[in-house]
């Protein structure tokens, strides 16, 4: 069982951890006599996606340039997604069927749908008053306990200008960075609809939040509460694992327990089954995390903000860890200081995984050209990577690292059908999303004013439906 | 580097300036910068540290270092309209972030030049990313008005202001009405009695309200009363514009030029008829206050189409590190006119709004921010066309100087 062979290994690693192991390892006599024995199974997802792909129609669209988001480009190509899947991708001998709509995209891109793994479109809405601040529970270092799906409002405007002027299609909602454990993630598919269940990506694994370096220790350092260190930072994380372990330990005995919702996440994390996203700016750090990671038995699964990156970028693939980074952000904060507009183009010359993220309402909308940016300072210092490669860093690897590489991301047969049909080449300043689909439905048409998603927020306010 | 107030002899022992030569750059695309197209195979010529002249069938001075920019293109240096350069080294680290005033006490009369610190990261940075003059304004601590911001370059030396005391800078809108009892009424009252204020200290009656102005507060206000130095009012909202737009027909002689106006093109046809001209934020389309609900991209294509002067700024959007994102914007202005009913900005148009534009705005148009003749020497060469995201400036010259290139960054990245 892949759960309990981590708890071993890492009870073997550490003399310290062996100690611990074996406290948890007593049987609890009082719980094992007070109730009767209850399957340790794992609790039945709640608040389940209501997700229903909007209609689409069967569509081919042909005389394109391709990235299909592995790597590959495929000129004068043909993409044709019907029911909501991209049934075939290829060359311009690619064949049609003769009973759908075909677009002719003379001169146009077609690229997977952009997936954003660290925005806060929902829990940090527009317009950003403070009755919408609902991104931090900032009453405790570690909030393993909360779920950002809970504070994300589905009327969020952002969420149009993500899909209209950026082209994503998916993405990872965090809680913000005020807490070691900041709470679940959750992932969306980028339309709108009445509730987050509604926006919820069938399938897609839950992430959990960490943050190390400055903004934790700052936050409760302020409040004269532990941490208010670094170490003190890596003290209170160590400790918490140590629980979660105590408490996977007794959930998997087979007796009864009280259930404990941040404790469930943080088992979650130590089987496997919930990723570890982790703001962490600073190369050592990084390095401390993954250590930690190992001591207890998890895996990191993509360092966010991780502008010193480049540093360590060795480290970063030997441990297949992705760096999910801006093109150039820098000099905002101490642990931002060393930032280099070099940093994606050196991780990916090393062959780590290199993701670009927006942490921003904004730059969500412009990712292909904060990608284009990165590409361009790499080529200046000599590594040359190609468009289709560049996109990558927009599609597959996110979404392989939230964990639904398998759905989307790419343009595969058999995948969701989630498009973007650009007016030129998606790493010019000149080039836009003309059409969006989102599992082979079309959400967005720049020549359709009809199609222009309008939140409740806008209605009857200025500019509803305006061109953003 | 080159002043325009204060004679270069003056600030010699400081600054062991850099004599300027005469360079020729020729065979590359030409653009003068004042919204006039491209010119193939132009020659740029810069004596003396001040454009003699740019485009077809410039003679060459005999001397002058030659530049062959073919294939590349030649630009005047990029012009950010609205910045906090040189006023923070690292934002979150107090000690060394400067926008505001803080507590100082004084309002209007904070002088933001002596803050400007050439030697900050920011400026090695940006420059390397072609950006060669910048307005730099600080940030409102206690009171609507800010205090007086300059203009600088952002050449490699220890002198970086080019004016100081160029413009006032004010708060209204909700920022505004924060700092004046949280109400609007209260934005617009003060701005009225400490004007009032000012006039009685000029008139010798000096009957100060304590918590309103200093006397160094009232004399700096004077000289905007005088429109002697220009108002720059930051203000995002339709009605907040348009009430403003009534203050100053109540006080015609003060010099307005409206910053952020995320909603301007609601009131494009007013701010046009008062000859109120704007420094816009480029891509806010986004509601992030009530005061931006109209927001667009299309709001500058609009404001322009109407008639309004408008240039590119960035306030409060990473404003002290990176002005490097000037062209992109303005790139991305251009890239709306390829949109169904966007509006945006022709490539020339887009270029004119980050360098003679802005340059105008502040009242140095003679002086700065395009090829003509007699403008600073602030030219840069680049690989390829300014405003795309995979060009980049191979030569930056700042009065008449070429510049060092290499910056913190650079060393961080190749050097392991």
């Amino acid at each position: 069982m892949r759960t309990s062979s981590a708890l071993r290994s890492a009870c073997f690693v550490l003399p310290l951890m062996l100690m611990a192991c074996s406290a948890a390892e007593k049987p609890d006599t009082a719980s094992a006599s007070d109730a009767p024995s209850k399957p340790a199974a794992k609790v039945e997802a709640p608040f389940p996606s209501t997700y229903k792909a909007y209609p689409g129609t069967a569509t081919a669209i042909r005389n394109v340039t391709i990235f299909d988001g592995e790597g590959n480009r495929i000129d004068n190509g043909v993409v044709f997604m019907s029911g909501g899947k991209i049934s075939s991708v290829g060359g311009a001998d690619t064949a049609i069927p003769g009973d759908v709509a075909v677009l002719d995209g003379g001169g146009k891109y077609v690229t997977p749908g952009i997936i954003d793994i660290h925005s806060h479109l929902g829990d940090y809405p527009t317009p950003s008053v403070e009755a919408h601040s609902d991104g931090n529970e900032a009453t405790s270092p570690t909030t393993p306990e909360v779920w950002a799906e809970h504070s994300v409002w589905p009327q969020d405007p952002g969420f149009s200008r993500a899909l209209a002027n950026g082209g994503v299609t998916a993405l990872q909602v965090l809680p913000g960075s005020a807490n070691l454990m900041g709470g679940r993630s959750v992932v969306l598919k980028n339309v709108y609809a009445r509730t987050v269940q509604g926006m919820k990506f069938p399938g897609a694994p839950y992430g959990m939040k960490m943050a190390c370096g400055e903004n934790p220790k700052r936050v409760y350092g302020s409040k004269g509460r532990m941490p208010s260190t670094r170490m003190g930072n890596v003290a209170v994380n160590r400790q918490t694992w140590i629980k979660a372990q105590e408490y996977r330990k007794k959930r998997d005995s087979g007796k009864d327990f009280t259930r404990d919702i941040g404790m469930e996440t943080l088992a979650g994390v130590l089987d496997g089954d919930i990723s570890i996203q982790n703001h962490c700016y600073r190369a050592d750090e990084m390095a401390i995390v993954l250590d930690m990671a190992k001591e207890f038995g998890y895996k990191v699964s993509t360092f966010h903000h991780a502008v010193e990156s480049y540093k360590i970028a060795d480290l970063l693939r030997d441990n297949g860890v992705c760096s999910a980074v801006w093109a150039d952000w820098w000099g905002f904060k101490m642990e931002a200081y060393d930032a280099i507009p070099e940093n994606a183009a050196i991780l990916h010359n090393t062959g780590a995984c290199v993701i670009i993220h927006s942490d921003d309402e904004n730059q969500i909308q412009r990712l292909n050209q904060e990608a284009a940016k990165a590409q361009a300072d790499g080529r200046r210092m000599g590594i040359n990577i190609s468009d289709a490669e560049v996109i990558k860093w927009l599609t597959y690897n996110p979404a392989k690292a939230l964990g639904i590489g398998d759905k989307t991301g790419s343009l595969k047969p058999g995948k969701m059908a989630d498009v973007v049909l650009w007016n030129g080449n998606p790493l010019s300043v000149y080039a836009r999303p003309e059409m969006v689909w989102v599992d082979g439905a079309l959400m967005f048409d720049a020549k359709d004013p009809k199609r222009r998603p309008v939140s409740d927020f806008e209605l009857g306010q200025p500019g509803e439906g305006d061109v953003k | 580097m080159k002043h325009f107030l204060f004679t270069a002899a003056a600030l010699a022992a400081l600054t062991a300036p850099v004599q300027a030569e005469t360079i020729a750059i020729t065979g590359g695309k030409v653009v003068i910068g004042d919204g006039s197209a491209p010119i193939e195979g132009g020659t740029v010529v810069v004596r003396n540290g001040t454009i003699v002249a740019a485009g077809s069938g410039v003679a060459i001075p005999a001397g002058a270092r030659q530049i062959d920019a073919s294939g590349k293109w030649v630009t005047p240096g990029v012009f950010a309209g609205f910045t906090r350069l040189g006023l923070s080294e690292v934002d979150a680290v107090n000690g060394t972030n400067d926008k505001s005033g803080g507590n100082s006490g004084f309002s209007a009369a904070i002088d933001i030049a002596p803050a400007i610190d050439p030697f900050r990261s920011p400026f090695a940075v940006n420059r390397s990313a072609g950006v060669t003059r910048a307005v730099v304004a600080p940030d409102a601590a206690n009171s609507i008005f800010a205090g007086m911001g300059a203009i600088a370059d952002l050449g490699a030396d220890s002198d970086a202001v080019t004016i100081p005391r160029a413009f006032q800078f004010a708060q209204f809108g909700e920022e505004g009405a924060s700092k004046s009892g949280g109400s609007r009424a209260g934005n617009h009252l003060h701005f009225r009695a400490m004007l009032r204020e000012a006039q009685d200290f000029a008139a010798g009656r000096g009957t100060f309200d304590d918590d309103l102005l200093k006397a160094e507060d009232a004399k700096a206000l004077l000289s905007v009363l005088r429109g002697e130095t220009r108002l720059l009012i930051h203000v995002e909202g339709a009605n907040d514009m348009l009430r403003l737009i009534e203050l100053k027909r109540e006080f015609p002689t003060i010099k307005m030029v409206f910053v952020g106006v995320t909603e301007g093109w609601r009131v494009a046809t007013q701010l046009a008829q008062a000859g109120i001209p704007v420094i816009a934020s480029a891509l806010n389309d986004l509601p992030a206050s009530f005061e931006m609900l109209g927001a667009t991209q299309s709001n500058i294509g609009r404001m322009k189409d109407a008639g309004v002067k408008v240039a590119i700024g960035m306030i409060n959007d990473r404003d002290s590190h990176q002005l490097r994102y000037t062209t992109q914007y303005a790139g991305n202005l251009v890239s709306l006119e390829r949109l169904p009913n966007a509006t945006g900005l022709s490539w020339d148009e887009a270029f004119a709004s980050i360098s003679s534009v802005p340059a105008d705005i502040m009242g140095v148009g003679d002086r700065l921010g395009s090829l003509k003749a007699g403008r600073a020497g602030d030219v840069v060469i680049w690989d390829g066309d300014p405003l795309e995201l995979s060009s980049a400036a191979t030569t930056v010259i700042i009065d008449g100087v070429e510049q060092p290139l290499s910056n913190r960054q650079q060393r961080l990245a190749y050097d392991r």
